[in-house]
């Protein structure tokens, strides 16, 4: 593999399961080596299949998968050789210890001897797992379980490391010290890494590049900054006192739609949302509009534009509708019905 | 080919360790066919007393036929572990190594083969010890276990295959329950197939179950018939090598449905 040439490379990748249900429609990606490349989307969208496809566990209708050189539909042995796999599910032996874990996980690619005995030492002393080493799986924490995983798929010194999901089921916590632990493998030399995710700020925090897939193909690709600055400005967020009636309604979004660089105006009851070039510089202008219809104001937002107005803008859908899983610290704002965010998309 | 076997040895050791550390497992698939033993010793004492049983001490009788239902009982279950591995995502966490396919699939078989030996070693000691007589001797006793290890080989392929299919806990426990008594009745594990109804000893005549039981019990006896030992030994072995085929095809079969 020559250093320019892609870490992983996915191309026009299709898959049905049995039963009709299409996991895949066209997913194209291509994963830069040394970098991390985050998978976005809600649960169904495709990302494990996408995975499952790139760690050669099942093979897709269609399409190509270059990983770490190798064809993976050609020679699935070249490539599980260069990969570490953390699956979605556990998959460490519960009865066994973490040591006893990490060593046959070793001796299935070859290592032996005191150099294995070495490297899983090295291994449980970074994932902070020397003192429970010795005990059996079943008695971990689901962090440490999650630890030991992520230990599990590094053994062999892999050249491209898949994340599916890596912080689900954890606690808070937990899911903090996962994502220092990945940013500190994005450190490590040359390690490319693919991580699925369906939360907005894990892909954000830790992916130099997102694709955000939505039934089987990807909508948007870009860092998460140009996925956010293609948004062209911050979201103005305003709360009524009192929800106002359709002709009032009418009215307030006419009324702000004239100005120059507020585009998107919608309204959900009390909730008006709106988006700006400049926020900050857009209030003012805002405010004395509702003042001149009457409307009373309860609070006025702006934020920067979130990955989750992102995913709306492609997907065409609210990502907390599209996933009822929790969006992580950052609060989501309220679903808008699509009949009043006529200009969302 | 030295790699398939070092990691057939590698995963074989996972499972034998697994079932080491679950104590309560290993108690009752040891104490299960003590009860058999010695309940059904007892019970049944008598029987050889009826004209045509043809032997003297019923225990003498019983062992091989408690060896080769604790082989069946024990094996059937093999789909349940193989399952519960497919939930955790362990199989798929192997599956992405470059792991050989046949070792993981003959760790299953080797695995089976070593538990049913030593279940059927202690079966036989405990019979030694409640005074059963082996005229045979150690090549019969052999020929026994060898014979248990392969109709265990037939009932665990089976049951693997059961569980990658259907990957339901109630198919395995409904056909299991199903399974075990007709099959062990329907052969000559307890009684004298010269007292059974003749409709019974034609059924029992395609049950591998009698095929263990008859290639067994003819190598234990002072005159075995050969011929006999043969005959149910290699039909019992083109259905080991049948189920395990099998069970690599229900393998194949999963892969895909991953």
């Amino acid at each position: 593999m020559t250093p320019s040439a892609p870490a992983v490379q996915a191309r026009d990748l299709t898959k049905t399961y049995p039963g009709g249900v299409r996991a895949l429609d066209g997913m194209e990606i291509t994963v830069a080596a040394g970098t991390v490349f985050g998978l976005l989307g809600p649960n169904g969208a495709g990302k494990s299949t996408t995975v499952k496809i790139l760690t050669t566990l099942a093979r897709p209708d269609s399409g190509t998968a270059v990983v770490a050189g190798h064809d993976a539909l050609r020679h699935p042995d070249r490539v599980r050789r260069a990969i570490g796999v953390v699956a979605q599910r556990s998959g460490a032996d519960p009865v066994a210890t973490g040591r006893e874990n990490l060593l046959l996980q070793g001796r299935l690619y070859g290592l032996r001897g005191a150099g294995l005995a070495r490297r899983v030492d090295e291994l449980l002393e970074r994932f902070d797992l020397a003192e429970a080493g010795g005990r059996q799986v079943k008695t971990y924490s689901g962090g440490m379980q999650r630890r030991l995983d992520v230990a599990l798929g590094l053994v062999h010194r892999p050249q491209v490391l898949f994340l599916d999901e890596p912080t689900t089921g954890l606690d808070p916590e937990a899911r903090t010290a996962m994502w220092e632990e990945i940013g500190r493998l994005a450190g490590d030399e040359g390690l490319t890494i693919l991580l699925t995710t369906h939360y907005l700020e894990e892909a954000d925090r830790l992916a130099e590049r997102i694709a955000i897939v939505d039934r089987g193909r990807v909508v948007a690709e870009g860092t998460p900054d140009e996925l956010k600055g293609e948004l062209h400005g911050d979201a103005v967020h305003v709360e009524l006192r009192e929800a106002p009636d359709a002709v009032d309604g009418t009215l307030i979004r006419t009324a702000l739609g004239e100005f120059a660089g507020v585009r998107e105006v919608a309204l959900d009851g009390r909730r008006l949302s709106a988006r700006a070039d400049d926020g900050p510089a857009a209030v003012p202008h805002v405010l004395a509009a509702l003042e001149r219809q009457g409307a009373a104001v309860a609070s006025v937002t702006v934020a920067r534009p979130s990955l989750d107005d992102v995913y709306l803008r492609y997907a065409g859908r609210r990502f907390a509708e599209a996933d009822a899983a929790p969006g992580g610290a950052e609060p989501v704002p309220a679903p808008v019905p699509a009949s009043t965010s006529g200009g969302a998309r | 080919m030295s790699t398939t076997l070092n990691q057939t040895w590698f995963m074989t050791q996972r499972q034998l360790t697994a079932i080491l550390r679950q104590p309560a497992y290993l108690v009752i698939t040891l104490i299960q066919p003590v009860i058999w033993l010695f309940l059904f010793g007892s019970l049944f004492r008598k029987v050889v007393e009826l004209p045509g049983f043809g032997t003297g001490s019923y225990l003498d009788y019983l062992v091989p036929g408690v060896v080769v239902m604790s082989a069946v009982s024990s094996n059937m279950w093999a789909g349940m572990g193989t399952l519960e591995e497919i939930e955790r995502g362990t199989l798929n966490r192997f599956l992405t190594t470059p792991v050989s396919r046949a070792a993981l699939m003959n760790a299953n078989v080797v695995q089976q083969g070593i538990s049913t030996a030593i279940q059927s070693v202690v079966i036989v000691l405990l019979g030694k010890i409640g005074g059963a007589d082996y005229p045979g001797g150690i090549g019969g006793l052999l020929i026994l276990v060898v014979a248990s290890i392969v109709l265990g080989t037939v009932f665990g392929a089976c049951s693997n295959a059961l569980g990658m299919l259907v990957r339901q806990r109630e198919s395995i426990i409904g056909i299991n329950s199903f399974l075990l008594l007709p099959l062990t009745f329907l052969s000559s594990a307890f009684m004298a197939p010269a007292l059974m109804p003749s409709w019974m000893r034609h059924v029992a005549d395609f049950n591998p179950i009698n095929w263990a039981l008859v290639a067994g019990r003819s190598a234990m006896s002072a005159d075995p018939d050969w011929g006999d030992v043969l005959s149910r030994g290699g039909a019992l072995l083109a259905l080991g090598v049948a189920a395990v085929w099998l069970s690599t095809l229900s393998f194949r079969s999963y892969q895909k449905s991953v």
